[in-house]
């Protein structure tokens, strides 16, 4: 018997971290909406449950050659800017020895029987693990392959395989024969690709980490022939809008469509689970019906109360003043006995209040859906393909394996475009098997939907309190977390939730170094309920809880005096926590820390772990007209070895962008259970003459690699707040920084 | 019926609605997908487009706004302008939804001014959204871009 656990669950191969309680999430869906802690099953077994049998040819199902030599790498992933498909790409190409000119790269089927993430158990990106989980897959793809190749190559010039190389995908002899890969295709194509191939030594890499490695689509998407679930067109293709309740929890009680039937172009009006879909013969039109519409709602178990509200009752609860029956208080990390209370003149108190944030990728969530009876494919930009198989099966009644995906580009997703409840993927299938026949029907949803449309980073708010010793290190922490769980009370809980704690909500907080470095810890959680659905978003639980723990520990630095770089090496020290100092030593040594600035400049400095990397992060602030701008950061990143140098500094580029946008000014309020801002008119974020300049240094690492693509992200959000205390003394206690 | 519009240096006649924006006619009728659907409410210029030359948000211009107006669109570059070769070499794209507008602002900048200071590229720059934050390599494209065409 095989436990989902004993797979899914297990510390990385790859030599990373043990799962992130995020990596955690992805498999969890999958068994748990199965049903499947089934005795004898994978996950993979069951989300390729009614896969059709594939026939992958002589190199397997990563690798095609065409007779030119041409070399397609299937891509298992979901490439949605992060930069993943030239990163296996070069993990293909560097084992193979190919010509780096003639490798490109297709997005795979959807097939969890081959191409499940083998950090999760079944297909999916997320969890910043595409390179880590491929780091020895992809490259055993190049391995077997050159041997081929070489193999072939001794056979027909009878000489031993040792004196056969390989060097930019021609294959030589040093008596002077040489051929091409697409010369030696035929005979390489009927040798039997070895099970375990030999890999180089890294030492020995032409490709991997290198500037060499450049994106493969860089050309496409900047001519506009890049295609987008937005860009599909298919024969006799219809376009879905869908009218969602305005409230979080409401649930449609009557429509009138008349006046929406007559707009031009509008074909069907029909009620699904998710509200009232129209359907038109353009976007235009559907978005006309629908404003044409006459709804009614019952909120009777809609969400009621406002952000204040929340935000209130969130403070009220982690000061011990009410505990509604929502959740009970659980522990996570405490250790020692917390004998003395947390009052006094050697404790810091802090308390920090974060908003619901959207992820609000420029590609609002869309996606083409045909369905005939229990036939259905899906066409998009799918991140989560097992998940929405099993989705869109239990909308069909078909087996998971059986829902084809063709899997496009992804305008952006920052971990909405896979959701444990597939919510935009399902309303498609709904509307699609409501016009059957295998119509092509696009969904779109418009920027107010998708930002509307909840799974938010979730409102959180945390309590600190911090006895400090007369050496003005901490002795005690008391630590309180309120934020909504997204597994709890789900069809996650049962797997993700680990004594009571769904670690998403406290990982950062768990397994900190200042945390190891203080002998008394008294930490717990809860986790209210509310109809707002939330997700992961971009780092996850790091979005709060690197701000607050790099926040503290600033404020810690500042009252004991000491300089909180100074301040930070201490307690890596005192916590062992090597990998923390090397960032920072490496980032504050680029970033000239302690060296004058220009008049109302100041720095801030962050250091955090996530996704198995540890990030530090350097930023230069300063206050004009009342908001902060940030003109230059410095980030120094450990991720193991550096595949694609380039896509890292991207990737940290990006990151700091977005968890800067998101400290300065992200925030979706509530009101009355409605969500406030639905488009960037209001929902405020980071634009071109805001971007500060990031230099990004990569530590080196023999070290497998480890997450990229979400822990730039947390550290910015981190280190703005400690600028801001260097420059005006006063804590920061409140996110979006910047109001209105 | 129908309407006649100059794009990319052909005249096609479109029968949609007048009122119905320039976007969801490059897009839905003429199957030109280049120019993207961000927010429909001229707030990320992603589906930047010129008219007679200037940078314009197709998603809140009526094609009845257009009359005899010279649209640009993505696909009008060809793949050939400076911009594109300048964004290929920084690898300026991310998830690359948002670079068709990037680009099309960018290159109604520099045909007006063809050596933009930082200051210059901030300001026309600003009405372009990149989610990914791929902002600082499209600065550095726009300047590379700009010292190619002023040495060519």
């Amino acid at each position: 018997m095989r436990l989902l656990s004993d797979t899914a669950l297990a510390p990385n191969p790859a030599g990373g971290d043990d799962l992130s309680a995020t990596r955690r999430g992805f498999v969890i869906g999958a068994v748990m909406a199965s049903g499947a802690l089934l005795v004898g099953c994978s996950p993979a077994d069951i989300m390729g449950a009614g896969a059709p049998k594939r026939d992958f040819g002589a190199f397997g199902p990563f690798l095609k050659f065409a007779p030119d030599g041409q070399i397609t790498v299937m891509n298992k992933h979901q490439e949605m800017g992060q930069g993943n498909h030239v990163g296996l790409l070069a993990m293909v190409a560097e084992e193979l020895d190919a010509d780096w000119s003639k490798v490109g790269v297709e997005a795979s089927a959807a097939d969890a029987k081959v191409y499940a993430n083998s950090l999760m158990g079944i297909q999916g990106t997320g969890g910043s693990t595409a390179i880590a989980n491929s780091w020895l897959q992809y490259r055993k793809v190049g391995a077997a392959a050159r041997a081929m190749f070489v193999q072939a190559a001794a056979e027909a010039w009878k000489a031993p395989i040792s004196e056969i190389h390989v060097k930019s995908g021609v294959v030589s002899h040093a008596n002077g024969k040489s051929a091409t890969f697409a010369e030696l295709l035929p005979a390489a194509a009927k040798i039997v690709p070895p099970k375990d191939p030999t890999l180089k030594d890294p030492k020995d890499f032409t490709l991997i980490g290198t500037d060499r490695v450049k994106r493969k689509d860089s050309l496409a998407k900047s001519t506009g022939t890049a295609r987008y679930t937005q860009d599909v067109r298919l024969p006799n293709m219809l376009t879905a809008v869908v009218a969602h309740s305005p409230r979080f929890g409401g649930k449609l009680k009557s429509f009138d469509a008349t006046a929406a039937r007559k707009v031009k172009g509008v074909v069907d009006v029909f009620a699904i689970p998710t509200g009232v879909a129209v359907v038109a013969d353009g976007v235009y039109a559907a978005r006309k019906g629908r404003d044409a519409l006459v709804l009614t709602w019952d909120d009777s178990a809609a969400e009621a109360r406002s952000s204040a509200e929340l935000e209130a009752t969130y403070r009220k609860i982690a000061a011990g003043e009410i505990t509604p029956k929502d959740d009970q208080w659980t522990d996570f990390a405490s250790k020692g006995e917390a004998k003395d209370s947390f009052e006094g003149p050697d404790v810091l108190h802090a308390t920090y209040d974060f908003p619901y944030l959207a992820h609000a990728p420029m590609e609002p969530m869309n996606c083409v859906a045909q369905v005939d009876g229990s036939k259905c494919k899906l066409t998009y930009g799918a991140q989560g393909h097992s998940l929405d198989q099993l989705s869109a099966a239990t909308v069909v009644f078909a087996l998971p394996g059986s829902i084809e995906i063709e899997t496009l580009f992804a305008g952006g997703s920052f971990g909405r475009r896979s959701s444990y409840d597939s919510d935009y993927v399902v309303e498609a299938v709904h509307v699609a098997k409501h016009v059957g026949g295998f119509r092509p029907v696009k969904l779109v949803w418009t920027r107010e939907d998708d930002m509307g449309g909840g799974h938010y980073r979730p409102m959180a708010h945390h309590a600190v309190s911090v006895r400090v010793g007369k050496d003005g290190y901490p002795v005690a922490w008391r630590h309180r977390v309120v934020v909504q769980s997204f597994a709890k009370g789900t069809m996650l809980a049962s797997m993700m939730v680990k004594k009571g704690v769904d670690g998403t909500t406290v990982e950062g907080v768990e397994g900190s170094p200042y945390l190891a470095a203080t002998p008394v810890v008294d930490a717990k959680v809860y986790t209210p309920k509310s109809p707002i659905t939330t997700l992961w978003w971009r780092s996850v639980g790091a979005t709060h809880t690197a701000p607050v723990m790099e926040h503290t520990v600033d404020q810690l630095a500042h009252r004991a005096g000491i300089d909180p770089v100074a301040y930070r090496r201490e307690l890596y020290n005192r916590a062992g926590a090597k990998r923390h100092l090397a960032v920072l030593d490496l980032a504050t040594e680029k970033a000239g820390w302690g060296q004058p600035l220009a008049e109302g400049w100041t720095r801030g400095c962050a250091v955090h772990e996530s996704f198995g990397s540890v990030v530090a992060n350097v930023c230069e602030m300063k206050l004009i007209d009342g908001e902060p701008k940030v003109r230059r950061v410095v980030v120094a990143v450990d991720c193991g070895v550096a595949v694609t140098p380039d896509q890292i500094a991207a990737q940290m580029e990006g990151g700091a962008c977005y968890g800067l946008s998101a400290a300065l000014y992200g925030k979706v309020e509530i009101d009355k259970g409605a969500p406030v801002e639905k488009n960037f008119d209001s929902y405020r974020v980071l634009r071109h003459n805001e971007a500060p300049k990031v230099e990004t240094h990569i530590l080196p690492s023999a070290n497998p690699p480890s997450g990229v693509g979400e822990p730039g992200t947390p550290v910015m959000m981190a280190s703005l707040p400690n600028a801001i205390l260097a420059a005006t003394g006063k804590p920061v206690s409140k996110f979006p920084i910047v109001s209105a | 019926m129908g309407l006649s519009l100059s794009i990319n240096g052909q005249i096609h006649t479109v029968e949609a609605e007048p009122d119905t924006p320039l976007l969801w006619v490059l897009r839905d009728e003429l199957g030109m997908t280049g120019t993207k659907y961000g927010c429909g409410v001229a707030q990320c210029g992603a589906c930047t487009v010129h008219l007679d030359g200037a940078a314009v948000r197709s998603c809140q211009t009526p094609i009845s706004a257009v009359g005899a107006g010279k649209i640009t669109t993505i696909e009008g570059l060809e793949g050939r302008h400076p911009l594109q070769a300048a964004w290929v070499a920084h690898d300026v794209p991310q998830c690359g939804y948002c670079q068709s507008g990037q680009i099309m602002s960018a290159a109604a900048l520099l045909a007006q001014n063809p050596k933009p200071s930082d200051g210059d590229i901030d300001a026309a720059m600003s009405g372009n959204l990149c989610r990914c934050g791929a902002y600082q390599r499209i600065h550095a494209a726009i300047l590379d871009a700009a010292s190619a065409k002023t040495e060519a």
